[in-house]
């Protein structure tokens, strides 16, 4: 009768995976659906030596976090669509001085204020273009309770081996929902840990990167005494205007997610590899598009599930080779303006048969909404 | 008690502060301690208390994929708007229990009302009404054990409220009896 499985909301999870990937900072400002992320670390942080922040705003909460980093500490932030917004400004703070962290967007209805507790899939081009400049960063989506752990941890370990903030994306419906999950034991999933500069202090240069195009990060409060800031700067972190500082700088942002590319873009496929009609989804509407392909294989039409794991960086090459195979494609997504539908496009080509399902009323779609689609 | 099922999906509706989203996770709990996977999903406004508020709860010895309730099995009502909104799904072979304190009596095949919220109050405390409907439908439905919902009741609670909870989730499954 007894199982170590054990019930777990998609926000506590991902509370309790910032916590097993070594966060010690939290600083926030609770908005709905993502408030038990903060409830959580309210409680927890100090059990562990962390600190839990209360702020003022979510503008004040991003720079907090990204002052804890620069001290050392894996640090975090989580928020809803209205303070996803008001992130956006030091959040690209955070890209340009490649200060490792995690921000949670728990997606809900808007625009604005929108629908407060209903869920959303809408935010994905802000998360990708919100800020201003030739910025990137790394997105990550969950469908499950286990996947809201096993993410997180993910983007901990990212956002301190590539020096990069990493936006964890689920909805409403995943951070809000419960389900049985299996917490893996210490030692069971990696940790990584930023590299530490070795040389002497005097020669240290924060943004010179080393062959895996990352530069290692010193602790403020230590011996290596180092400059960040938001303007264009060279290699010792210093105000640089040149234009080949520039072409240096901008690409190298780019350039150290591109080097590691196939282990960034993480996909899952359930019943890809023949099907003809090819569902894409993320977050929640995986699920009810696993629950659409099953339907359709009973009635013996070859359906099968893309989901895209990683928002961003897009899976180009994995939509490319499943979408390239299929009939049809059908993306399904809970926005208007079909944000992932238009990524398929640009891939596949306005040749290819691509049909959209989208739900932007604070409803969820489900699979017989999905199955009108292929019929 | 009926025979269990492989798999049930069951709402939980009424208003804000009734305590149905903890009715669920407990019903949850309680399958997850007999080895099933189990979903709960909740539907809420804006409001804290009074307002319309909604668990879905699925019980399934495989995966389950799609995490909303499409085809009750039991419904609980506990406002007259909810089981306003859920009566029809009697005639689709749904088991609809009620609480006849709050919600005038129907008859009609599926449809089980008793007074939760009086026996809760002559029980001395109104927020019992939950884990006394929750007694009955597990009796009643065969959805969990019920001495799985007792050991999630021993491990949630101790002292005064775990007796107190204990003796509510006697008294509904005695109404299934």
């Amino acid at each position: 009768m007894r199982s170590e499985a054990k019930l777990m909301q998609g926000n506590q999870a991902i509370a309790e995976g910032a916590f097993y990937a070594g966060a010690r900072f939290y600083a926030g400002y609770p908005i709905t659906p993502s408030s038990e992320i903060a409830e959580e670390c309210s409680k927890r942080m100090p059990l562990v030596g962390g600190v839990y922040m209360q702020m003022e705003d979510e503008i004040a909460s991003m720079g907090a976090i990204i002052g804890a980093s620069l001290a050392g500490a894996k640090s975090f932030t989580a928020t809803s669509g209205p303070g996803f917004s008001l992130m956006q400004e030091n959040l690209g703070l955070a890209v340009m001085g490649e200060v490792p962290c995690v921000v949670v967007d728990v997606q809900r209805a808007g625009p604005s204020t929108g629908l407060a507790t209903k869920p959303a899939q809408a935010d994905v081009m802000q998360i990708r273009w919100g800020r201003h400049g030739d910025q990137t960063l790394i997105a990550l989506c969950p469908a499950t309770v286990a996947e809201c752990f096993s993410l997180t941890v993910t983007a901990f370990n990212f956002a301190e081996k590539f020096r990069v903030p990493v936006i964890i994306a689920p909805d409403e419906v995943v951070g809000h929902l419960r389900e049985n999950v299996i917490i893996p034991g210490p030692g069971e999933l990696e940790v990584i840990e930023r590299k530490q500069p070795s040389g002497a202090p005097a020669s240290y240069k924060p943004f010179t990167a080393d062959a895996d195009g990352v530069a290692p990060l010193a602790a403020y409060g230590g011996d290596y005494v180092f400059h960040v800031s938001s303007s264009m700067h060279g290699p010792e972190g210093y105000s640089n205007n040149e234009p080949a500082n520039a072409t240096w700088r901008v690409g190298q942002l780019h350039r150290k997610l591109e080097m590691h590319r196939d282990e960034i873009v993480i996909t899952k496929t359930f019943d890809a590899d023949d099907a003809e009609v090819l569902f894409i989804a993320f977050g929640a509407t995986t699920r009810a598009s696993r629950a659409a392909a099953l339907e359709l294989r009973k009635q013996g039409v070859k359906a099968g599930v893309l989901q895209l794991v990683t928002l961003w960086p897009f899976a180009d090459r994995e939509v490319a080779k499943l979408g390239g195979r299929a009939k049809t494609v059908v993306v399904t997504e809970m926005n208007y303006s079909g944000q992932v539908a238009g990524e398929v496009r640009r891939v596949l080509g306005s040749g290819a048969d691509i049909r959209q399902v989208n739900s932007y009323n604070g409803q969820i779609i489900r699979p017989r909404a999905i199955l009108k689609a292929v019929q | 008690m009926a025979e269990k099922k492989e798999r049930y999906e069951v709402i939980l509706a009424g208003s804000g502060g009734q305590g149905l989203v903890l009715s669920g996770i407990m019903l949850a709990e309680a399958a997850i301690l007999e080895g099933k996977n189990a979903v709960q999903t909740v539907s809420y406004g804006t409001y804290v208390r009074g307002g319309f508020s909604m668990a879905g709860v699925i019980i399934d010895s495989e995966e389950i994929i799609f995490q909303e309730v499409e085809n009750a099995d039991v419904v609980l009502a506990l406002t007259e708007e909810t089981m306003e909104m859920y009566e029809p799904l009697a005639k689709e072979g749904a088991t609809v229990v009620y609480d006849t304190t709050l919600i005038k009596e129907r008859t009609g095949k599926g449809l089980f009302g008793h007074p939760f919220t009086d026996m809760a109050n002559k029980m001395g405390n109104v927020g019992m009404v939950n884990i006394i409907a929750l007694g009955y439908m597990a009796k009643k439905n065969g959805i969990v054990d019920t001495e799985s919902l007792a050991e999630v009741i021993k491990r949630r609670f101790s002292g005064k409220t775990r007796e107190a909870n204990l003796k509510a989730l006697e008294a509904g499954i005695a109404l299934a009896v």
